[in-house]
């Protein structure tokens, strides 16, 4: 675990980009291939399947400590965060025991979760006599379910390929979908072995376009769909078997039924990339209709009566079982058509968009509204399907951009009835690997998200900054606003008027949450 | 009966012996600890110090300021209250005041430290019925490294800037942690400079006989100085001055006892932070107040409160005392 340690504190330590990526390549080449597994799937933001409650640790603690219980606190206060505190004020290590692996100590994390009190007590206090300061702070954090990095998942997959010789494009496949951290699985990242069956392919992104859309060449270059307001998803159909995974890589097949259902219609070894749209007689239903559905782990036969799901498909990415990513998208499209058509429904495929020039097109871009999508997508046509965001091939022209995906930074209690909540949020966007304020904003939550939020706060304040809480940044929020002013009171440079929640992205990763340049090329166009 | 000292509003009072430990306002007899800002200020009528603090008072209150000095251990009778000063550890000359009255012994720390430091007379344990003790770092979190190991990692950093092309700027509070620091890293590795605040005080050791290694003002560096391979002292808050410019590509780092604490570090903005204090932690504090066999502890500096709950649960009569010290709270020489 020392090894690992040292590159959570060197990575804690620099900001530069470059010296992150040697550090995390580094430390992949050295360590063991267990390790390096769990090393990939902490810093790619997962947790162990196992945690201890706080207020245990905190008596735990005070008990080796030898301290009353408001001294421990007295303690937090001062320190701000939970895992360091205890890490400060155990007594130093017996220095008997030669050290764990970072693999065993996530053993021993994720033993905790079928261990009674007295189990966990047993398992947490000998792995703290086992380990020194650091150790501990890093151990406290990752059974506090806070551990957390400045490294994006980007980052790490550079650091890997790097280490490993794989290019990005195939160690950002190889990381998607379910895997385990295993030594097993951190062997076949190299050893060229197909995918599992029923891992993703990493969806292609698109960045919003801040000028002139007729900057961007010829129109018949590119191809025009609706934009519309649903959940991303990937339909998988290999051996016989069907997987829908969201674009927040969450298996969501049995969500899905009536599109799993029909997806055996579909031909053997095919991925199809689309929308999940609530759909109603001849046209899709609002987003919040789709909301009542995405909690559900299961859907009963009322619910799927009343809002009935479609995949609107836009892409077909594996066809015959050989993955056809690289084809250009009029040849894609075609295949698309062909096997969609043939599925019928609940699949849909995606209408193209035909004008004859950028005014027209811009003309029908405006009437999206009535159509039930929120503006238009172009993708050039002889491009292949690329992984992540990245520019110039896809572009997402929005009706209203005037909303941001944010992470939830802090957290302030309400006023009045809701005093006893914290209901009042400060969001962020990304300026490099830093979260900068962009907007406060309480409503537009409904009750049962608010109680949600507020439990999720209160399990993971990290700091208690006056009235403020701060907390890791995971959850995901749509922020719709009137427009965009520079502003010298939020650190990002720039405040938003009028912001309310539009929705919780619990499809999103905090890494998907939108950029600061993001919000300045809102900027100007609202000027 | 009235306690041997008690707190006035110009400060810590001995009525019997009519003198001020440490007093926030001109008073006629102040008795000082050490020359840190918060326990010498000038304007008192005559002050009392050590020997080995008397040049740093003169430097703090003014060259014409009326200065007695005493030797550690000597003891002088003032109206029938017997005074002697003890070594604090805390910085050169500084000093615990033992105050004795019909047989009712009181010791006021001031600024103290039981580790091993060379550049400051090693602390002396004083018996007494009755402890004043400060608590700047009184929480159990505060436990400190050994300081040798922190020195090794501080001539490390120093190192690695050098083959980076940085210039290493360690900033510590003028007066006592400067000097603990040019004592402490391993001047073999390059040349070493110090900013001006820095220089006097460092002067002021030498002439009592501290080896430091030798130092060149930052103002008078030759134009084609190799800054990235010297080490440069300096106080903090320097680093967000326009005189740091000089050095281009810099690594700056703190040494002090906050910098235990990451999120103190965070909230500082603190590139690099070594943990260095002059105070004594929690268990050296624990340590020295179970030491001195004083069934009475007053607790000033910092966590005062939390201290002396802490000690009134152990069965100590513990109470804070009121005053204006608000510790060096995250500000000096801590
Ligand atoms: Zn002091
Ligand atoms: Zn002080």
């Amino acid at each position: 675990m020392k090894r690992f340690v040292r590159l959570f504190e060197a990575l804690d330590g620099t900001t530069a980009t470059k010296e992150k990526i040697a550090l995390l390549r580094a430390y992949f080449e050295e360590a063991e291939p267990e390790d390096a597994a769990w090393a990939v799937w902490l810093l790619s933001g997962n947790k162990p399947k196992g945690s201890a409650n706080r207020t245990r640790l905190a008596a735990w603690a005070s008990e080796e400590a030898g301290i009353a219980g408001w001294l421990f606190d007295e303690c937090r206060s001062a320190v701000g965060d939970f895992a360091e505190t205890i890490a400060l004020l155990l007594p130093k290590a017996c220095g008997s025991e030669t050290g764990f692996t970072l693999a065993e100590n996530a053993a021993k994390i994720e033993s905790l979760a079928v261990l009674d009190e007295t189990g966990q007590r047993e398992v947490v206090l000998s792995a703290w006599r086992g380990m020194d300061g650091a150790e501990r702070l890093v151990f406290n954090k990752l059974v506090t379910g806070a551990f957390r990095v400045g490294v994006s998942r980007d980052l790490v997959v550079r650091g890997l390929s790097e280490a490993l010789g794989v290019p990005r494009d195939e160690v950002v496949h190889r990381l998607m979908g379910d895997w385990r951290p295993t030594a097993e699985f951190f062997s076949s990242l190299t050893d060229g072995a197909p995918s599992p069956l029923d891992r993703p392919y990493p969806f292609c992104l698109a960045h919003p376009i801040a000028g002139d859309p007729a900057e961007l060449g010829a129109i018949e270059g590119w191809q025009a769909e609706w934009k519309w307001d649903g959940i991303r998803a990937q339909v998988i159909r290999r051996n016989g078997t069907t997987a829908i995974w969201s674009r927040g890589e969450e298996l969501v097949t049995d969500r899905y039924p009536e599109i799993e259902q029909a997806s055996r219609l579909l031909p053997e070894g095919c991925v199809l990339d689309g929308e999940l749209l609530p759909w109603g007689e001849g046209g899709p239903m609002p987003f919040n209709q789709l909301q009542r559905r995405i909690g559900r782990k299961t859907v009963g036969a009322k619910l799927l009566a009343e809002i009935p799901v479609v995949l609107m498909a836009y892409d077909l990415l594996e066809s015959d079982g050989q993955d056809c990513r690289p084809l250009p998208l009029s040849e894609r499209r075609d295949r698309l058509a062909a096997v969609v058509n043939e599925a019928g429904h609940p699949f849909l495929l995606s209408p193209t968009v035909a004008a004859g020039s950028w005014e027209e097109l811009g003309a029908l871009q405006r009437s999206a509204l009535g159509r039930g999508a929120e503006g238009l997508m172009l993708k050039r046509l002889d491009s292949p399907y690329g992984v992540g965001r990245r520019r110039g091939a896809w572009w997402k022209w929005k009706l209203q951009p005037r909303s941001v995906d944010a992470v939830l930074m802090y957290a302030l209690r309400g006023s009045g009835s809701r005093a006893s909540l914290f209901t009042d949020y400060a969001f962020g966007v990304w300026k490099g690997h830093e979260l900068v304020t962009i907007a406060k904003a309480y409503s537009g939550l409904t009750n049962a998200e608010i109680r949600e939020v507020d439990a999720y706060i209160r399990a993971n304040t990290l700091e208690k900054i006056g009235p403020a809480r701060t907390v890791p940044p995971e959850l995901v929020f749509e922020i719709g606003f009137e427009g965009i002013q520079k502003s010298t009171r939020h650190k990002s440079g720039y405040a938003v008027r009028f912001p309310r929640i539009l929705r919780w992205r619990r499809d999103k990763r905090p890494e998907d949450a939108d950029t600061l340049e993001t919000v300045a090329s809102l900027f100007e166009p609202l000027e | 009966m009235s306690d041997l000292l008690s707190v006035t509003p110009s400060g810590l009072y001995c009525e019997a012996g009519g003198f001020y430990i440490d007093p926030w306002r001109p008073v006629e007899r102040a008795v000082v600890t050490h020359a840190h800002s918060d326990h010498a200020r000038p304007g008192s009528k005559r002050y009392l110090c050590s020997s080995a603090c008397a040049p740093f008072v003169r430097l703090r209150c003014g060259e014409e300021s009326a200065i007695s000095c005493l030797e550690f251990g000597e003891r002088r009778t003032i109206n029938g209250v017997t005074l002697s000063l003890h070594p604090a550890g805390h910085i050169l000359g500084s000093a615990q005041v033992r105050v004795e009255h019909q047989g009712e012994v009181w010791v006021v720390t001031g600024d103290y430290k039981t580790e091993p430091d060379p550049t400051v007379e090693p602390f002396e344990l004083v018996r007494c019925h009755t402890l004043i003790t400060e608590c700047t770092f009184g929480l159990p979190v505060y436990r400190w490294p050994e300081a040798l190991a922190e020195f090794e990692r501080i001539n490390a950093w120093w190192a690695a800037n050098q083959s980076a092309g940085r210039t290493s700027v360690l900033m510590g509070y003028s007066l006592g942690k400067a000097q603990r620091l040019l004592a402490g890293v391993d001047a073999g590795l390059g040349p070493i400079f110090a900013h001006g605040a820095v220089l006097g005080p460092t002067q002021a050791y030498r002439d009592q006989g501290i080896r430091l290694p030798p130092v060149r003002p930052v103002s008078e560096a030759p134009l084609d100085v190799d800054w990235p391979r010297a080490l440069v002292v300096a106080p903090p808050g320097a680093e967000a001055t326009p005189w740091m410019r000089r050095f281009r590509e810099s690594a700056t780092a703190f040494a002090s006892g906050w910098m235990a604490v990451r999120g103190i570090k965070r909230r500082r903005g603190v590139e690099r932070g070594f943990v260095i204090s002059d105070h004594v932690d929690w268990p050296a504090l624990m340590e020295v107040v179970a030491a001195t066999g004083a069934s009475r502890v007053l607790t000033t500096h910092g966590y005062s409160a939390v201290v002396a709950k802490h000690l009134s649960e152990r069965g100590l009569d513990s109470s804070p005392l009121e005053t204006q010290f608000r510790g060096e709270a995250e500000e000096e020489g801590a």
